[in-house]
């Protein structure tokens, strides 16, 4: 899962809208063009790098494009996105509008806004790309609105995120106590004090828990896909801080301490101090049991009314010196072959962001031939994913949140 | 002239059968001696001959590597296997020794046993030893400011003011220089007769020996022609 | 040695003049690692009055401080730095007098210093992520008693790590700063008749603890000031252990610093600077506290010398305190031993005592990715250390051939890197290294290393080096031999194992550096502790198993490559005193 940090910067855009220039739409030139042009061009793909598997999914990327295409990818590691758009920025503000440093960026969320308002990416190319016929725009509404932001085609996507929670079938013996709400969970958590945790709310994950919680509390949801005002606020947000308030006695360490990531979640349900954990990844139980980093007996659930999800995309700036090859990587990922691969639990089992019934049979078979796990969630368990409310929504929930937490 | 408090009759220090080995190789032949109360045995021998480590075995001291056989006793109290604190002998070093960081006075009331009580009367003795030694109103100076005369006496009266059943000197009047030489060892040697504490003194020097004025005992030279430690 | 005593041993030399580089060496050596200092403080203080004009700071003000103060759980971070820091100093001090005053009577007293050294050489971070894994409710410890003698079928939910009051930060502080200070003490000792002055006290009636206690600590306090020092600084404004270990809502204020230094918006930058001032200011109160507290220590010790009362609770006490910091060894010894037993796990969940499987895997897969940071750390260290091993030994062989010492003024100027607060100087000397276009590269790391290792260097080799029988060089140089063959042909035979041995040392504390690291190499040059520090928000024990235990074992490696390369060098003579 990307992790995130939401710059003031990017999100003083969001809430005031900025005033940047627009972009000037750039033609991609033809596709054969570009592979001709490509050929031989060093991309330097910016990608958070925090886990073992998603590096070794980097760089089978960039084994198969240089196979097929001749293109290297060098996979520049970040532990923010943050850094390679504070790059893009600097450079325009020195005036580098060609020959940049950053070839191809993993982004979304408030970062994907903040170049989109900015005029800092390049396109529309997603209409150029030969393999974005296969992708689902009608189910997967994330592929083509970012956290409520049009994508207009700036942006790649390449990849399905959606909020799950995995338990531990040893101590939660009858799948059918699992809480599958808010409120199940309050419930939950009384029966069981000290068992149930979420990450440090300044965490991008730990914010997740509490937005997953508010829409699952929320009548009307359509709000949250307006910025948040400070009337809206507190009224929107009341049940959920009643709910979290009744909440927090019964969590672990008496909701005195958090971890401070989803990484370090997972390690309390491994060593048996939690038995609920969050995740954006609807893989991750099956992913980390392969690793060795979660007992056989982890399982997925999600709510029964459904949980966030949203894309993880590639962008490519519109000062990037290797932008052919950087279509060309683009592409790639969007190509069957890439996107079951990505889903593989024995690599990072991404969601494919395709749509499958566009497939041909050889290509569905690559799909279908993917290793099942029990811990892996079906795609009728996942159900659709909810949208994303507005960026807005969760800087203020976080920011209330650590009001009411710090001592 | 008022004198010591008197803690019942003092008994002499014997020697029976001391011998002292290191690395298997032994120093001398066995030694046995009594030193009557207000006496003084002279130890003398060259370097290496083991005169410092018999003193150390006396004071419960000595180092690990050596062995050690043979009995040591004040009149009847056996002193063998005894922690050094609770084997009550004065020890005089060649250097002074005063702690830095106390007054004469601290120092002597460091030696002064907690049972004289209360405060005013450990002061009214300090002082009164102090005067008795010449050295009246001394006891807020710092110790750095004494002469080496005076940093000598007043190392012997802080020892003897530990009230010590003997006392053991190893060469103590060694640094200091000639003219200075004389008048401590007297000093000593009549502190020591009027508390009556059978002393035991190292020394290679035969003045020193001389103005003890009691037996004089030779260690053997060191048998073997490796002459170490 | 005082210089009356050195005069009477060694006469100036009259006739020789000191050459013209060797009298550089004391001005380069304080440029050094002076200049960063001060260059650095005053580079984080103007930004803590508003002064920074690169990043908007145009105006001098109180507004970050109203910032730093409007913070959630600003209060709380200042004050757990100031508990958490002053507890482990006290605790380390109090711990260590006791080690030295039980034992040092007794006869394998002279080989503690050499135990000392293996759990200095493992850095703070190696030994607070070990120990995090050992004290937590799922950790070894509990496994070791689970369900057996515990009872506990689920890890107990108490707080340990993350505690509130920092009570692990504190106990991981003391695994290192009790052996520094027992080393120091035992250092200490050899300017003070010690033995003689106990065989004394001894022979009045005191045992042999408080005898030490109430005639020789006196006199090594005021030698011991400026290590002590050196930990109280250390402790409230340490950064890794405490993000290891400390709590988290809100973490220490160097913590608190540290995150806003790094966000990428550079906003908080003001206040940043800010509470790396207010840092400042307390480690420069709690030094005049320390003074204060040896004033008192000093005039109760001759109260307590003058009433002559001969306590046997004394030794006891002593020797209770004295096994409490035997167990702290050991907990160090475990925390290592845990990164190691996790590197080579396949699965160890709760409340298995020990791993069930073992394999190599692990060690194979992330060797391709620990070569690049050890090399970093290796090249690093070594490079600091040679540069500090060069002007350190210029200045020592400048003062003796000068025949004066340096005198103490010189010794404070040494601490000072050690005095202040690693976050209160290294952000503004990022500044001065990104004016320069140096930051983010090696040579600033380096040169950022130099700053700590330095004093650490001097502090080792001095005494060795100043001990050096001046007849040697003199009859050297009567046989014709130059000054440079004497020294490299005489003088550094002879004191190779104190050199090498000092060398260790610093390197040692090279790889332990984290915040400089971070900030001097603005977050681009990976080192060991700088991977290990990051991986342990991770989740993987077994990798931060590899990574934290490497760590560990460098500097050890080190240490016994410097302990044996004189042994085996030399083994066909005795008699090496030194």
């Amino acid at each position: 899962m990307q992790r995130r940090r939401f710059s003031t910067l990017a999100l003083a855009t969001a809430l005031f809208g900025g005033m940047s220039a627009r972009a000037q739409p750039q033609a991609v030139p033809p596709w054969n063009e570009v592979l001709a042009k490509a050929r031989g061009q060093t991309v330097y793909w910016n990608a958070w790098a925090g886990d073992e598997q998603t590096n070794a999914f980097i760089a089978w990327v960039g084994e198969r494009v240089r196979a097929r295409h001749g293109v290297t990818v060098q996979h520049v590691r970040l532990k923010d996105t943050a850094e390679a758009v504070s790059r893009v920025v600097a450079e325009k503000a020195a005036g580098r509008n060609q020959g940049g440093g950053v070839d191809l960026i993993w982004i979304n969320g408030p970062n994907f806004l903040a170049m989109k308002q900015q005029g800092l990416l390049y396109g529309p190319v997603t209409q150029a790309l030969p393999n974005f016929r296969l992708v689902d725009t009608t189910h997967k509404r994330s592929n083509v609105v970012d956290f409520t932001t049009p994508v207009d085609g700036l942006a790649v996507p390449w990849r399905l995120a959606q909020v799950v929670f995995v338990y531990d079938s040893a101590r939660i013996r009858n799948a059918a106590d699992v809480p599958r709400s808010a409120a199940a969970m309050l419930e939950w958590a009384r029966r069981n004090p000290g068992r149930l945790t979420h990450p440090n709310v300044a965490n991008f994950m730990g914010a997740t828990f509490l937005k997953q919680a508010l829409i699952d509390l929320s009548p009307d949801t359509a709000v949250l896909q307006q910025p948040a005002t400070d009337a809206d606020f507190e009224r929107i947000t009341a049940p959920l801080w009643t709910w979290y308030d009744a909440l927090r006695p019964h969590l672990w360490r008496r909701g005195q301490q958090f971890p401070e990531n989803e990484s370090a979640q997972r390690q309390l349900l491994n060593d048996g101090e939690i038995d609920i954990t969050i995740s954006f990844n609807p893989a991750e139980a099956a992913v980390n049991v392969q690793a060795g980093l979660l007992p056989a007996s982890a399982r997925t659930f999600t709510f029964a009314k459904g949980t966030l999800g949203n894309t993880s995309f590639v962008a490519i700036p519109y000062n990037a010196a290797h932008k052919e090859g950087a279509l060309v990587v683009a592409d790639f990922l969007l190509d069957p072959q890439a996107q079951a691969h990505a889903q593989d639990i024995r690599q990072i089992g991404a969601v494919n962001v395709l749509d499958l019934a566009r497939l041909s049979p050889a290509q569905r078979q690559l799909f279908d031939a993917l290793p099942q796990h029990p811990a892996l969630p079906t795609a009728a368990e996942l159900g659709a994913p909810q949208l994303e409310p507005h960026a807005s929504w969760m800087t203020r929930i976080a920011a209330e949140w650590s009001r009411r937490t710090t001592r | 002239m008022t004198s010591p408090p008197d803690h019942g009759s003092r008994a002499a220090l014997r020697l029976e059968r001391v011998q002292l080995a290191v690395a298997g190789r032994t120093l001398f032949a066995p030694l046995s001696a009594v030193v009557q109360p207000g006496a003084c045995l002279t130890v003398m021998g060259p370097s290496g001959c083991g005169k410092s480590s018999l003193l150390a075995y006396l004071a419960g001291t000595l180092d690990a590597a050596f062995s050690a056989s043979g009995r040591v006793a004040i009149g009847d109290a056996a002193l063998d296997g005894l922690a050094p604190e609770r084997r009550r002998l004065g020890l005089l070093f060649q250097d002074d020794l005063l702690f830095p960081h106390l007054s004469v006075g601290g120092n002597l009331a460091f030696a002064l046993p907690a049972s004289v009580r209360p405060a005013q009367e450990r002061r009214r003795r300090i002082d009164a030893v102090l005067a008795r030694a010449g050295l009246a109103g001394f006891a807020a100076r710092d110790p750095a400011t004494l002469s080496g005369g005076q940093r000598a006496r007043v190392a012997l009266l802080r020892t003897l003011m530990a009230e010590p059943r003997a006392l053991l000197l190893d060469e103590p009047f060694s640094r200091l220089d000639a003219d200075l030489r004389a008048d401590v060892r007297r000093f000593v040697f009549e502190h020591a007769r009027e508390h009556g504490l059978p002393t035991l003194l190292v020394t290679h020097d035969a003045a020193d020996a001389e103005a003890a004025g009691g037996e004089v005992l030779r260690l053997d030279d060191p048998r073997g022609d490796d002459a170490q430690g | 040695m005082d210089d009356a005593h050195r005069r009477r041993m060694e006469p100036t030399h009259h006739a020789l003049k000191v050459p013209a580089g060797l009298a550089l060496a004391p001005a380069l050596t304080l440029a050094a690692f002076l200049l960063p200092v001060v260059a650095g403080v005053a580079g984080t203080l103007l930004p803590a009055f508003g002064w920074l004009p690169a990043l908007g700071g145009h105006t001098l003000g109180l507004e970050p401080w109203l910032e730093l103060r409007s913070a959630p759980g600003f209060a709380t971070a200042w004050w757990t730095s100031v508990a958490t820091g002053w507890t482990a100093t006290l605790l380390s001090v109090v711990l260590a007098v006791a080690v030295v005053a039980s034992v040092h009577h007794r006869p394998w007293a002279v080989r503690l210093g050499e135990w000392m050294a293996p759990l200095l050489a493992m850095p703070h971070a190696a030994l607070a992520i070990g120990f995090a894994f050992l004290v937590l409710p799922s950790g070894w410890l509990a496994r070791l008693v689970s369900p057996g003698l515990s009872g506990w079928a689920l890890p107990p939910d108490v707080s340990t790590v993350g505690h509130a009051s920092g009570w692990p930060l504190v106990a991981a502080l003391l695994l290192k700063e009790v052996p520094y200070l027992v080393l120091m003490i035992l250092g200490a000792l050899g300017q003070v008749p010690a033995r003689a002055q106990v065989l004394q006290a001894r022979s009045m009636g005191y045992g042999a603890a408080q005898a030490w206690l109430a005639v020789v600590l006196p006199q090594v306090l005021a030698q011991i000031r400026l290590p002590v020092l050196a930990v109280l600084a250390f402790s409230l404004s340490v950064v890794d252990v405490a993000l290891v270990l400390g709590p988290a809502h809100p973490p220490t204020l160097a913590v608190q610093a540290v995150r806003w230094f790094s966000d990428p918006d550079t906003r908080w930058v003001f206040p940043a600077s800010a509470a790396a001032a207010l840092l400042l200011a307390t480690v420069a109160a709690s030094a005049v506290g320390w003074m204060a507290i040896e004033r008192a220590l000093h005039a109760g010790v001759r109260r307590w010398a003058r009433r002559g009362t001969r306590r046997d609770w004394v030794s006891k006490v002593a020797g209770v305190i004295a096994v409490i910091a035997t167990v702290l060894a050991a907990l160090a010894l475990l925390a290592i031993a845990s990164l190691a037993l996790w590197s080579i796990a396949t699965q160890w969940r709760w409340p298995d005592a020990w791993p069930v499987g073992w394999t190599l895997a692990h060690w194979q897969r992330q060797a391709t990715q620990l070569a690049g940071p050890a090399l970093a750390t290796l090249v690093i260290g070594a490079a600091s250390t040679l540069i500090a091993l060069a002007l350190v030994l210029a200045c020592l062989e400048h003062e003796a051939q000068r025949g004066r010492s340096m005198g103490s003024r010189a010794l404070w100027l040494l601490y000072v890197p050690l005095l202040v607060p690693q976050v209160a100087f290294l952000f503004g000397l990022q500044v001065l290294l990104v004016r320069l276009g140096a930051d983010g590269r090696w040579p600033a790391v380096v040169w950022a290393h130099l700053v700590f290792v330095l004093p650490y260097l001097f502090v080792s080799l001095a005494d060795p080096w100043r001990a050096f029988d001046a007849r040697y060089a003199r009859t050297a140089l009567s046989l014709g031999a130059s000054r440079w063959r004497v020294f490299w042909r005489v003088k550094l035979p002879i004191l190779l194992r104190p050199v090498l041995l000092a060398a260790a040392v610093a390197f040692a504390v090279s790889v332990g550096l984290y915040v400089p690291t971070l900030f001097a190499g603005a977050g681009r040059v990976a080192t060991l502790t700088t991977e290990a520090v990051t991986l342990s928000a991770g989740a993987d024990r077994r990798v931060i198993g590899v990574w934290a235990f490497v760590q560990a074992v460098m500097p050890l490696l080190v240490y016994a490559l410097a302990a044996g390369v004189p042994r085996w060098l030399h083994h066909s003579r005795r008699g090496w005193a030194t």
